[in-house]
Parts: structure tokens; C-alpha cells; sequence
């Protein structure tokens, strides 16, 4: 009896039964979802706009309404459902960072305020801050150098 | 009202079409993207490209995680004009204080008052 | 050579012991599930009224355990041990539930595998002369699984579909030596295998090799072959595992028929969007203490063999980049009269 199966060839008889993810599929639907909300965004500016705000600070507002939004639509339990079905459509826009904050708070809260609230809130959205921010730090010195 | 609003859907469309085909072929989970996307972002801005991209696309710019990574950078160059090289450290999350602060208050807020639903 | 050893790995019990009750519990998706009729009681929400879902499985555990005493008007003093665990960090919900039974604990840990584990350790107690009664039990909360292994539940994270849904289920099994019913007949010990699966979403991948190894070596120690039983039943591989282990007897010569299933399978339909299938040790527990053994006392069921599979990663063996070493425990349970 042959028992003995290595790395290799195990993964090799693996692959012909796992199902493939359905990467159109995803697309169309991240292209729509993220389209959507950007669009939500767009109508927030266009008002801020209409009202004389100059664009940087109208930007920053609807970001601002928009983690606001994330975050209650988390709150609510609607936007892990949106996740599940749109993927990078729903991770991508700052809504999507704003549940990566706040779904952690409500997750680990029965933890404490201090520890479960208070820490792991940065869980996912930590990384984010911190490669962004090493990132950006660098691209600035090196736009300083080649000045 | 309705201005620009095909544009902020196409261009913030395709942005997280890239980030779900990048997600679906290299197989890394999501808090993996996020990361990549916002230090694209950062990076994009460095060089004037994603300004050009957010006068294209308007919110369709500026709601992705990228623009997230640009404003970073954005506030990282400010400093630097104003302090010098070490202006960087200072500069860096002046412009996304505003998103970070809403999400930390309102995270802190929604654990008061909601539970998680499983 | 042990008096109670089969070939390598495989317990034997010249005095089978008598399973006198099994209780099963599921949460609200599973009792909505093709076996809710099987099942003991059906949960109305995840939570119980608890504070925490961790409360809320201890709650779970502790009513399974008292409802399978009660079948049989057993107090807790009459039992001797209990042998119990779950998928917690330092099995906190097997532990706790102890604390509020008089009972004398023996927490174990074996992933998945972990009913199928209690169930042969319980046997081994009580055909060695250890013990009379003992309460073999194991459960597993979707919500606690997913905090501790993923992510926050309301975070929104797109599923792959490889990927399984963790049961809310509890069982539990009275173990006893005297009595009359179903027997369990021998048990297989597996060891661990690890053939470099690494996704940690892929669980079924990860646990086929040691479902097959401890299948071929409980075949080759028994002298049984897969018709032997009517039914062979693995806990938690799902569609993408049950699948890999079928081709993986097919090529060692051991053919599985149409005997085989899986509680991951059998415990969720396509419907309800649990992708590959149902896992965690609330899987083949509630299916074993509910559907098998239900089937057995009616006599429809004669020869089964569980198959608890387990993976046995944490989140830091997985971000430290580890693959997923895989257990399977078989245990042959015949009915009884």
C-alpha cells in the first residue's frame, strides 16, 4: 500500500479538487461596489463644493463623513455582509478602513475598554497607518533629494 | 450636484477592481492589501501623479485607501518646507488627522452603545 | 506486546464499553441545516442571554453534558471523570464548564478531532478498569472560533471557497462500562501529518493526509477493509478534503465507497453559503451524539467509524509561517440492542 505522499505531489492531487476562485466574478463586483460608494463621496463633495468650500477642505470633510459612515454601517452589522460579498469593493474605500477599526472596538470590548476597546481597535488599521506613514516619510525625502 | 459623479465611479471602480485582481492572484489576505494599496498611494503622490488622478476622478480619487497613502505623503513634504528634512516626522499625519480622529471617536463611540452581531 | 493493542496504533477493548446517552445541541444555522431533526436541542440565538460568546459555549457545553446525565437519570457523582475539550485558548470552555460540574477533568485538546479523541481516551479509562462512567464531550461557537482565529466577526472580509464555517455545537457521550446500547468497538490513534498546506482557509486541504494515514493504519491494524462498516464518517474535512482523501485511498489501494461522508457536509446545505462545508469540534460531535447515534439505536446504523480530523495550527504558528499539521482519531462505535 503506497502511503507515503510528498510535499509535491500531494499539492499536485490537492489543486485538481480545490475550486478556483471566481476572479471575474470578484471584479465586477469590487468595480461596482467601490464604484458606488466612491460615488456617494462624489455627491458629498459636489455639496460641499456648491457651497463655495475650497476642494481641499471639501475633501477632507467627506472623508471625514465617510469613516463616519463606515463606521456606523459597521456598528449596524450591515457592512461585514457587504464585505463578504464585495470584497476589495468594500476594503479599499476609507469606509472600508473605518470597519477595520470599529469592527475590533464592538469585537473585543467584552475584553475591556482599556485593553479590548483601546488596543485592538489599531489591529488591522494599525499596519495601514504604519506602512503608510514610513512610506510616505521616505517618498518625501527622497522628493526632497532629487529637488 | 450630479458632476463628475461617472468619473468618481469609473475611477474609484477600477481602483478596487486592481486591488481585488491583486488580492485573487497573489492569494494574500485583506489586511495585506490594505497595506499595499495605501503604500501605493503614498508613493503615487510623491511624484504629482495621484493629484492628477484625483483631478480626474474627484472622489473616486480620494476615497480609496491610495488617497489615504497620498495624504500622508502630501503632509509629510509640507513639513519638510516648513522644518527641513525632519519636517517629514512632523508633517506626516497633519493631513489624515481628520479621518484617523473620526475613526478612533467614533469606533470608541459605536463599542458604547452597539455589539457585535456575529 | 500490549494485551489491548491492535498492530500500531489501534486500541482494542476485549470489554467494549456501553455508550449509555449522547446529547447533541446546534446553534440557529445548523438547526436550520438538513439534520436539525437529529439534534437534541436547537439554539434560538448565538449569544443565550450571555455577555460573551465565550459565556454564551460554556452555557452550551454545560447544558449538552447535563441533558445527556438526564437521559439516563445519571447524577454528576455517579461519574467518574470527565474528558472534554474545545477549539479555545487553553481550552477555556471545556475547563469552565468543569468548574461548575463535581466532576474530575481531563481537558484535552485535539482541534477538531477532539470528540473522537474524548471518545477513545474514555474508552481506554473504562476497558482498562480506571473508571465506570465517564462523560466524553467536546463543542465548538462559530463567533468565539472567528475572533480568536480570524477576525472580529463584523469585519468585512471577503471568504475564499475553500473556506469553512465553524459549527455551534455541542456533544456529549456517557461512557460507562456496564449498561446496554451501542458499543465502542476499537480506536485508532493517529499521528500528526503535515504535507506544507499553508492556508489556513484551505482546513480540508491541510487534514486529508492524516484522515488517510490513520484510515490505512486502523484498516491495516483491524484487518477490516471500508465495507466492514455502514458508514465512515470524517468530522470536518468538507467538500475539498473529503474529495483529496477519496483520491488519496483510491491511489493506496483502499478505495472508499459509497459508505463515506462527512459531517461537514452533512450538517450545512449549499444554501446557507458555508462554501466548502461546516468544521470545528461541534461538527462531528453534534453529528455523531445526534444523527449516528439516533441511527444506531434505531437500528438503521450498525457498524460506524468517526473520524475526528483536526488541524492543529494558532494564529502564531500561521504568521509565523508555518504550514498546518493535520490529526485524525478513528473510533468504531456498534450498535446495540
Amino acid at each position: 500500500m503506497e502511503r507515503e505522499f510528498k510535499n509535491k505531489e500531494y499539492k499536485r492531487i490537492a489543486q485538481k479538487f480545490q475550486p478556483k476562485r471566481a476572479i471575474l466574478r470578484n471584479i465586477i463586483v469590487s468595480f461596482l461596489v467601490g464604484g458606488f460608494i466612491c460615488s456617494i463621496g462624489q455627491l458629498i463633495l459636489n455639496y460641499f463644493l456648491i457651497q463655495g468650500m475650497p476642494f481641499k477642505e471639501a475633501s477632507g470633510l467627506t472623508s471625514g463623513i465617510m469613516v463616519a459612515l463606515g463606521a456606523l454601517l459597521t456598528g449596524l452589522g450591515i457592512y461585514d455582509e457587504l464585505g463578504k460579498f464585495a470584497g476589495a469593493g468594500s476594503a479599499i474605500p476609507i469606509t472600508g478602513f473605518a470597519n477595520s477599526m470599529v469592527s475590533p472596538a464592538l469585537e473585543f470590548k467584552r475584553e475591556g475598554f482599556v485593553f479590548g476597546v483601546g488596543a485592538k481597535m489599531f489591529s488591522i488599521a494599525g499596519p495601514v497607518i504604519v506602512y503608510g506613514s514610513i512610506s510616505a516619510i521616505i517618498v518625501a525625502w527622497l522628493s526632497l533629494l532629487l529637488k | 450636484m450630479l458632476n463628475g459623479l461617472v468619473m468618481a465611479f469609473l475611477v474609484g471602480g477600477i481602483i478596487c477592481a486592481i486591488a481585488q485582481l491583486v488580492m485573487d492572484l497573489t492569494c494574500l489576505p485583506p489586511g495585506h492589501i490594505m497595506v499595499l494599496t495605501v503604500m501605493l498611494g503614498a508613493v503615487l503622490g510623491g511624484f504629482g501623479i495621484y493629484d492628477f488622478l484625483v483631478k480626474l476622478g474627484g472622489a473616486g480619487a480620494t476615497i480609496p485607501l491610495t488617497s489615504f497613502g497620498n495624504a500622508l505623503t502630501k503632509g509629510a513634504i509640507l513639513g519638510i518646507k516648513q522644518f527641513g528634512w525632519i519636517g517629514a516626522f512632523k508633517g506626516v499625519l497633519q493631513e489624515t488627522s481628520l479621518g484617523i480622529s473620526v475613526a478612533i471617536f467614533m469606533a470608541w463611540i459605536l463599542a458604547l452603545f452597539f455589539n457585535p452581531k456575529g | 506486546m500490549a494485551k489491548n493493542k491492535a498492530g500500531q496504533q489501534t486500541f482494542v477493548f476485549a470489554q467494549k464499553p456501553f455508550i449509555l446517552s449522547m446529547a447533541a445541541t446546534v446553534g440557529p444555522k445548523e438547526g436550520a441545516g438538513p439534520l436539525a431533526d437529529y439534534f437534541d436541542v436547537l439554539l434560538p440565538d448565538d449569544i443565550l442571554g450571555e455577555q460573551s460568546w465565550e459565556k454564551a459555549e460554556k452555557k452550551m457545553l454545560l447544558q449538552t453534558i447535563r441533558l445527556a446525565l438526564e437521559k439516563n437519570e445519571l447524577e454528576e457523582k455517579e461519574i467518574d471523570y470527565l474528558v472534554a475539550g474545545d477549539l479555545l485558548n487553553q481550552i477555556i470552555t471545556a475547563s469552565f464548564t468543569a468548574r461548575e460540574l463535581a466532576i474530575p477533568f481531563l481537558g484535552i485538546y485535539g482541534a477538531c478531532s477532539t470528540m473522537a479523541e474524548s471518545l477513545a481516551l474514555a474508552s481506554c479509562l473504562i476497558a482498562g478498569g480506571f473508571a465506570n462512567k465517564i462523560v466524553a464531550a467536546s463543542c465548538s461557537h462559530n463567533c468565539t472560533a472567528e475572533r480568536q482565529y480570524r477576525g472580529p466577526t463584523e469585519l468585512g472580509m471577503q471568504l475564499t471557497p475553500t473556506s469553512q464555517c465553524t459549527v455551534t455545537g455541542a456533544g456529549a457521550a456517557v461512557v460507562s462500562l456496564q449498561g446496554s446500547g451501542p458499543k465502542i468497538d476499537c480506536a485508532t490513534i493517529g499521528k500528526v501529518i503535515d504535507l506544507g498546506i499553508k492556508d489556513p482557509s484551505d482546513m480540508g486541504t491541510a487534514m486529508a493526509p492524516a484522515a488517510a494515514d490513520t484510515l490505512l493504519q486502523h484498516f491495516a491494524d483491524t484487518g477490516r477493509k471500508p465495507d466492514y462498516y455502514d458508514l465512515i464518517l470524517t468530522g470536518d474535512l468538507a467538500t475539498v478534503g473529503s474529495n483529496i482523501l477519496k483520491e488519496l485511498m483510491q491511489k493506496s489501494g483502499v478505495p472508499l465507497g459509497e459508505n463515506y461522508n462527512d459531517s461537514g457536509m452533512m450538517i450545512f446545505t449549499k444554501k446557507q453559503g458555508v462554501n466548502a462545508g461546516g468544521s470545528g469540534c461541534g461538527c462531528i460531535s453534534a453529528v455523531t451524539c445526534g444523527y449516528v447515534y439516533k441511527k444506531l439505536l434505531q437500528g438503521e446504523l450498525k457498524k460506524v467509524l468517526i473520524i475526528g480530523t483536526g488541524a492543529l495550527l494558532s494564529p502564531t504558528s500561521y504568521q509565523q509561517k508555518e504550514s498546518i499539521p493535520g490529526i485524525a482519531h478513528a473510533v468504531s462505535i456498534e450498535g446495540g440492542h
